[in-house]
């Protein structure tokens, strides 16, 4: 592998951001803009009492983010009360997933991390009673193309995303966390059964422990599109940082992967986050996983594949074959969520019969 | 300190080929690249009094101009804007692209500067005092800016009016005036020898073209100002100046709805444009002749000192 780029050594090792030179974090930023970690680098500086060793100018651009973060934060908070009496209504607990979990539950990827959508879990049978209720609150649904409508409802693990008519907020409503048409279905039953609420936050519950780690695995290794492939990285190496201080946490996670049957991307998780952010994970972990790792050939391939695509989206960060590494993940993205016939089909009609760019899904 | 003027156009351009032209604005270092003659042009031509950045200094915004590729090019071709990798406006055509440079200055200090309350105003200073001119297009506020700039007030901005928020004080964000069809000529004529970008027709606004900044104005763009009067200027045909005081809650809101970042800056936006409504002079100002203009705030100012 070749140097890493400054940003990974900073995420890595954040005190490394008390000896650069001005020219360092002119670079740093770039790549934290690009990656969409200038907010958690503030907060990394924050953490480990490094603000007053940052030069003014670069100080000052952190400082901007935190104003950007704090405001998210904040905005996140209201939206998800709102979800939240608007399915106490229907009879449905609030279960937040990803970003608006970390913040709500006040989790380390938590402060710093922006983030458009707030991605809720509900139980498929109650669809129909959990979209009536949002819009009842305001929430307004999209794609309207029939073949969007289809390609959510009858394929998808979500709803089309919807979106709050006066605040613009986006919500997206999911049942599963894989699209019905992958190979792999973990039981959304189960993880909604091993949900946690969340202390001081009455009716907010967030997926458990491992399995929320399992997701943000399967979320970012299950995907074709990585312009945010690192900071999902990040939530990992962060994740597993916070609740692998608890030793139970390595024998629990590997097991209860190869319950939903998502080994694979788990293994993938610890791998990059370990090779890329130095994560710390224990022998046990990889030997408990050894059945889903994949075979020499193949493991080299993607090793090229992710760790060009799990940088930063910034010039300085890409070679030459940056570009087909992201082509190539893009399409086994697809090929993972879709049978062939289906995806063939799929792509056919986003190229040439979908009416316009914007409602492109895939 | 090295300014842009003693760079030599093919300089100039091989800079702005190679690793960007690195100048200060205001409280701001840019990086502009961009191989589009437009660009160049404009910045020679209102930039010059800009202090240059070199290498080894930290950049705020890197903006580069790049021309759009395929088929276009060779029948109507247009220029984008790279944020350093992000692309978030529509192509223009090419004779347009100094303008999108301007464009993309202000898009990337309204969209990132917030340790500053930035309004969308013009602001100029006499005696250490500002007086701020906010309004919406079509109101007369870059021809009133750029008139007051000839008659020896000094610019701080056009466009975007920064108070910072620790300390409530103006920071200077000079940069070339622009100005819209009948205005050109107007100034034009009202101050002879102000020198202008080449006027761009058919633009979403009609006919643009950019007014250089006075080289005293550029020159003290590190010198802040307290914050004197807030006028909300209109132009009305054939009217006689009328400026008629504006009850301070009413001008909080106004403030608020012109300001880029009031929401984002949550109780410390709210806190700064009431502390700027408590410290200034606020007016509705309505004129039709720019020397009847120019005389009203002349009288401000004397009545401040």
């Amino acid at each position: 592998m070749k140097p890493l780029p400054l940003l990974l050594r900073a995420l890595r090792d954040p005190r490394v951001m008390a000896g650069l030179t001005l020219p360092d974090w002119d670079l740093l930023l770039r790549q934290a803009t690009a990656a969409n970690l200038t907010v958690s680098l503030y907060h990394l500086a924050q953490e480990h009492a490094l603000l007053a060793h940052i030069p003014a100018h670069p100080r000052e651009h952190l400082l901007w983010g935190h104003v950007l973060g704090e405001r998210h934060r904040q905005a996140v908070r209201f939206e998800a009360a709102a979800i939240g009496a608007a399915l106490a209504d229907a009879g449905v607990p609030l279960i937040l997933l990803k970003g608006a979990a970390y913040v709500l539950a006040d989790l380390p990827p938590g402060p710093g991390r922006l983030f458009s959508d707030i991605d809720i879990l509900v139980p498929k049978a109650r669809l129909d009673d959990v979209e009536n209720v949002l819009k009842l609150y305001g929430w307004a649904g999209s794609h309207l193309d029939a073949y969007d409508q289809r390609y959510y409802r009858q394929w998808m693990h979500e709803i089309p995303p919807m979106q709050h008519m006066q605040r613009q907020s986006v919500l997206d409503v999911h049942h599963a966390i894989l699209p019905e048409t992958a190979a792999v279905r973990p039981d959304p039953d189960k993880l909604r059964a091993a949900a946690c609420a969340v202390p001081g936050m009455p009716g907010v519950q967030v997926l458990a422990p491992v399995d929320m780690v399992l997701h943000s695995a399967t979320h970012l290794f299950y995907d074709g599109e990585f312009d945010k492939g690192l900071r999902d990285l990040f939530d990992l190496h962060r994740l597993l940082q916070h609740f692998g201080a608890t030793p139970a946490f390595w024998d629990i996670l590997p097991r209860r992967a190869h319950e939903l049957e998502l080994a694979r991307p788990l293994f993938y998780a610890l791998r990059y986050a370990s090779l890329l952010l130095g994560t710390v994970v224990p022998d046990s972990a990889f030997h408990a996983l050894e059945s889903a790792r994949p075979g020499r050939l193949l493991l080299g391939a993607m090793d090229q594949l992710f760790e060009r695509a799990l940088l930063p989206a910034h010039a300085s960060c890409a070679d030459s074959f940056t570009a087909s590494a992201h082509f190539l993940l893009y399409m086994r993205g697809n090929w993972l969520r879709m049978p062939p016939v289906l995806l063939a089909r799929h792509l056919f009609h986003k190229a040439f019969l979908s009416k316009s760019p914007a409602s492109a899904v895939a | 300190m090295l300014t842009l003027s003693s760079l030599s156009p093919a300089e100039l351009r091989h800079r702005m080929s190679i690793d960007g032209l690195r100048f200060q604005t205001g409280a701001f270092v840019a990086c502009v690249t961009s191989p589009i003659s437009h660009v160049a042009d404009g910045l020679e031509r209102l930039y010059g009094d800009y202090p240059l950045r070199d290498k080894h200094d930290f950049v705020d915004f890197y903006l580069n101009l790049v021309p759009v590729g395929g088929l276009r090019r060779w029948f109507k071709p247009q220029v984008q804007f790279d944020h350093d990798g992000l692309r978030p406006f529509q192509p223009l055509p090419h004779d347009q692209a100094f303008s999108m440079f301007e464009w993309a200055l202000n898009w990337c200090v309204s969209g990132r500067a917030h340790s500053y309350l930035i309004i969308h105003a013009a602001v100029v200073e006499k005696n250490g005092r500002a007086a701020i001119l906010p309004a919406p297009p079509g109101s007369g506020k870059s021809t009133l800016c750029a008139a007051l700039v000839s008659r020896g007030w000094r610019l701080l901005s056009d466009e975007l009016t920064l108070i910072r928020i620790q300390d409530g004080q103006v920071v200077p964000s000079p940069r070339p005036i622009s100005l819209k069809n009948g205005s050109i000529e107007l100034i034009g004529r009202y101050a002879p020898g102000t020198v202008f970008s080449r006027p761009v027709a058919d633009t979403a606004k009609g006919t643009i073209a950019h007014m250089r900044p006075p080289a005293d104005s550029v020159r003290r763009a590190q010198e802040t100002a307290q914050p004197g009067w807030i006028v909300f200027p209109r132009y009305v045909a054939n009217a006689a100046p009328a400026l008629i005081p504006l009850p301070r809650a009413r001008a909080f809101l106004k403030i608020a709805e012109n300001a880029f970042n009031y929401s984002l800056l949550g109780a410390a936006g709210f806190k700064a444009v009431g502390d700027l409504v408590e410290a200034t002079d606020i007016f509705d100002f309505s004129y039709s002749a720019l020397d009847d203009a120019v005389a009203v705030f002349e009288q401000l100012a004397g009545l401040g000192a």
